[in-house]
């Protein structure tokens, strides 16, 4: 019996717990299956506890409850250089006293294969991040990019099957942090490895990953593919967190099927789709995502709730526009709106109609 | 930009050549920085560089006997001391006429000091015949050499006559010979004789004893430094000031203390009887030997090794240890092929630095070292303040700072001195 296949994943943390002082826990009852090939992003903002599973995966911490599994096996009383797991440092930690051919022949040397062997790994990993000419240099003679693909190169060097990485991109400027996010997708989906994947970054989540698990207070929030966790979160943690949101508070006022009515605070009523409010009365905080407020009413259903807004500014982005609106007594409304020939620019001061489908509307937790 | 300037010396807006106006435009700052940094050049110069040179000089200087003996010097020069005859009676006589500007100016006594650490009992031959010499009349009572032998039967001896043309330059390389257990005779250089032949023991004993604590240093400061760059940062304060904490105390008192430990009577050996490891009529000896300079020097020069390696290791971020481990390097892989090389600038710079400080280290040894346990510098000290002989003194520490330039350009050669970091 493979215990990988079925329910349980290539990597399972199973209840798992974890404090430092015996008085809070950082990562709280965490259940995670990853399957194997499968690139998972742990996301979420500092202390939520993302880097302390990863570090519990990699063997650095010792999980106060619960097992984590590799392949089926409890790793949980495995050193970390026996787990043969490869992993990305937030700042490479190359080391800086070898040439980078040294450090990607380290693994390599402790594993004790012979020399021929290991020149013939070093360049072949060299060569797959476009590397192949710089062998002879120090860590220190090569720019943040290439000692980035340099720190790849010796986490995947001695083939491991899981690869760690803990926020690697974040030292590197906009444009080679995009470039690099790609040639790590697809190194990853090429060599079939699995990979678990730290960062705060949401860009770098939502571009990257087959599923993302967004972390808050020791707990996953919600685990999801990224469409799934733009389009459809599950809390108003979520929602936020994720990608640009406007958010407008209220109580439910009525519900029916899919669509309920909601007071805002204001007194205004609009449409939204209950997610995780059930009741009448129930407070709420409804998310509407900038690119989906709709101007053009004709495109609405009928009976439709509108709302009455101010423009306060009008921001021209190039392929967007953006737009702060008053709505609701919310200041701080945005609205994305494409950059076509037909698109209307909004003046500020004017007073505009706006409203949505209701199902790209949703009423959260408060 | 013209073509003209591109091929010529680039030349400033007003014509002059852009290098001159760098150069004064630079002037003003650089006075200033030197005024700011005149009082620190001052003193150095006074309290460093004038005592070291004139350390250095006086190795060589040999000025006392042509300045005592002016027509002695002038009239023995022609004299063939291989001959195996007595000089002429001219220079008994220049002699004499020498001796009675001495005698009134009281400088013979000095001379005689001096040629006595050559020739053993020409002091005396000086003081007694300065008595006599003072009666007499350089030219009434001539001839003088028969007088002078009677004086003393020494003036009679071609050896005496030979050491005093041997000595007549104003150089000598006498000191530096005697420093390194030689002498310059008229024969030429001789070793010195066997029971005086001591300094270059003490050279070697010096340079050895300092290697050994130099490395009992490394061993005992090398945990210690990388638990004060490993702990969190409240006990690794506590931890730093223990080790700072000997600073605090004066040097005397530490020794003095190991003096109290280490003795036979003391608490070590009082414990290992207790403990019966030890029977009580065969304590052991660990003071005034090396053992116990070697036990209270290294105790004192810890704090010098731990805090350079402290500083570096400060520097090394943890994430290698794991990016190692991560790589399937076992704790002592990790520790021996990431961490210890990384930490090694921070032990060179503490070998330099517990290394010189030892090799010129005088107030323990002279306390717990016995006659075993001393080092050159404790012979410096006897030469500059019981002996007298300047000279050797300095001769002994000139060469004591060459070696130790030598061992530092080693260090350079070997280990490069861009490798030594203080933090």
């Amino acid at each position: 019996m493979s215990a990988e296949n079925g329910s349980d994943g290539f990597v399972t943390f199973e209840s798992v717990q974890k404090s430092y002082d015996g008085e809070t826990l950082v990562v709280k009852d965490l259940n995670l299956s990853i399957a194997r090939g499968e690139f998972l992003t742990m996301l979420g903002p500092s202390g939520s506890g993302k880097t302390t599973c990863l570090m519990m995966l990699a063997g650095f911490e010792t999980a106060t409850h619960g097992d984590i599994r590799l392949g089926g096996v409890s790793i949980n009383n495995i050193p970390p250089h026996k787990r043969g797991i490869g992993m990305v440092f937030q700042n490479y930690a190359l080391f800086p006293h070898m040439t980078v051919a040294e450090n990607l022949s380290f693994p390599l040397e402790v594993r004790k294969l012979d020399k021929s062997e290991r020149e013939q790994k070093v360049m072949r990993a060299l060569d797959m991040v476009q590397m192949g000419e710089f062998g002879g240099r120090r860590p220190a003679q090569l720019s943040g990019g290439q000692q980035q693909r340099i720190a790849l190169a010796r986490a995947l060097v001695f083939e491991p099957e899981l690869v760690l990485m803990d926020e690697p991109l974040g030292a590197l400027d906009k444009q080679l942090r995009e470039h690099m996010q790609f040639e790590i997708t697809k190194l990853a989906h090429d060599l079939g490895i699995t990979t678990v994947y730290v960062t705060h970054d949401q860009t770098e989540a939502l571009t990257m990953s087959d599923r993302v698990a967004v972390f808050n207070d020791g707990v996953i929030q919600q685990l999801a593919p990224p469409d799934e966790l733009y389009e459809q979160p599950t809390s108003s943690f979520v929602a936020q967190f994720i990608g640009e949101n406007n958010a407008l508070h209220g109580e439910v006022q009525s519900i029916d099927g899919d669509v309920a009515v909601i007071k805002l605070n204001s007194g205004d009523l609009i449409d939204a789709k209950p997610v995780n409010v059930s009741n009448v009365g129930d407070k709420t905080m409804v998310s509407i995502r900038p690119e989906r407020v709709e101007f053009n009413m004709s495109r609405l259903a009928e009976g439709s709730h509108t709302l009455k807004a101010e423009v306060l500014e009008f921001v021209y982005m190039g392929d967007t526009f953006r737009t702060r609106l008053r709505v609701a007594d919310n200041d701080d409304f945005i609205v994305k709106t494409r950059n076509a020939p037909d698109q209307v620019r909004l003046k500020p001061g004017s007073t505009v109609d706006i409203g949505w489908m209701p199902s790209d509307c949703r009423a959260l937790d408060a | 930009m013209t073509d003209v300037q591109a091929s010529g010396p680039v030349l400033a807006a007003d014509g002059r050549p852009l290098k001159r106006s760098l150069a004064r435009a630079l002037r003003r700052q650089k006075l200033r920085a030197l005024m700011l940094i005149a009082p620190l050049l001052f003193f150095v110069a006074i309290t460093f560089v004038i005592p070291i040179g004139s350390m250095l000089f006086r190795s060589i200087e040999n000025n006392i006997v042509g300045d005592t003996l002016p027509e002695t010097v002038l009239a023995i020069a022609s004299w063939d001391s291989a001959s195996g005859e007595l000089p002429d009676e001219e220079v008994y006589a220049a002699f004499v006429r020498d001796m009675i500007v001495a005698v009134k100016n009281k400088t013979h006594t000095r001379l005689g000091s001096r040629l006595n650490y050559e020739l053993a009992g020409i002091s005396s031959m000086f003081r007694q015949s300065g008595r006599q010499v003072r009666k007499w009349d350089p030219v009434e009572d001539a001839p003088f050499r028969d007088k002078l032998i009677d004086v003393h039967k020494g003036w009679g001896e071609v050896s005496t006559w030979a050491l005093i043309q041997t000595y007549s330059g104003p150089y000598t390389s006498g000191y530096f010979l005697n420093a390194v257990d030689l002498q310059l005779t008229p024969e030429g250089i001789k070793l010195q004789p066997e029971e005086k032949r001591i300094l270059i023991k003490l050279f070697i004993r010096t340079l050895v004893m300092s290697l050994i604590i130099t490395g009992a240093c490394i061993l005992l400061g090398y945990p210690v430094a990388w638990l004060l760059a490993n702990l969190p940062t409240r006990k690794a304060n506590l931890l730093l000031i223990l080790v700072l904490l000997p600073f605090w105390t004066s040097l005397l008192v530490r020794t003095s203390a190991w003096k109290v430990m280490l003795q036979q009577q003391g608490v070590i050996n009082d414990v290992l009887v207790w403990l019966g490891f030890v029977a009580d009529d065969s304590r052991l000896i660990m003071i005034n030997n090396q053992f116990g300079t070697i036990v209270a020097m290294t105790h004192i020069l810890l704090p010098f090794m731990i805090l350079p390696m402290f500083s570096v290791m400060q520097t090394i971020p943890p994430s290698y240890l794991r990016a190692a481990k991560s790589l399937g390097a076992t704790n002592w892989t990790a520790f021996w092929r990431v961490y210890f090389p990384q930490s090694i600038p921070g032990i060179g710079a503490g070998c330099i630095l517990v290394f010189i400080l030892s090799i010129g280290y005088y107030i323990t040894p002279e306390i717990v070292g016995g006659t075993k346990g001393v080092f050159i510098s404790n012979r410096i000290a006897y030469h500059i303040s019981s002996s007298l002989n300047w000279g050797l003194a300095a001769a002994l520490g000139t060469i004591l700072l060459v070696v130790v330039l030598m061992l530092y350009w080693a260090y350079d050669r070997i280990v490069g001195i861009d490798n030594v970091k203080l933090g």
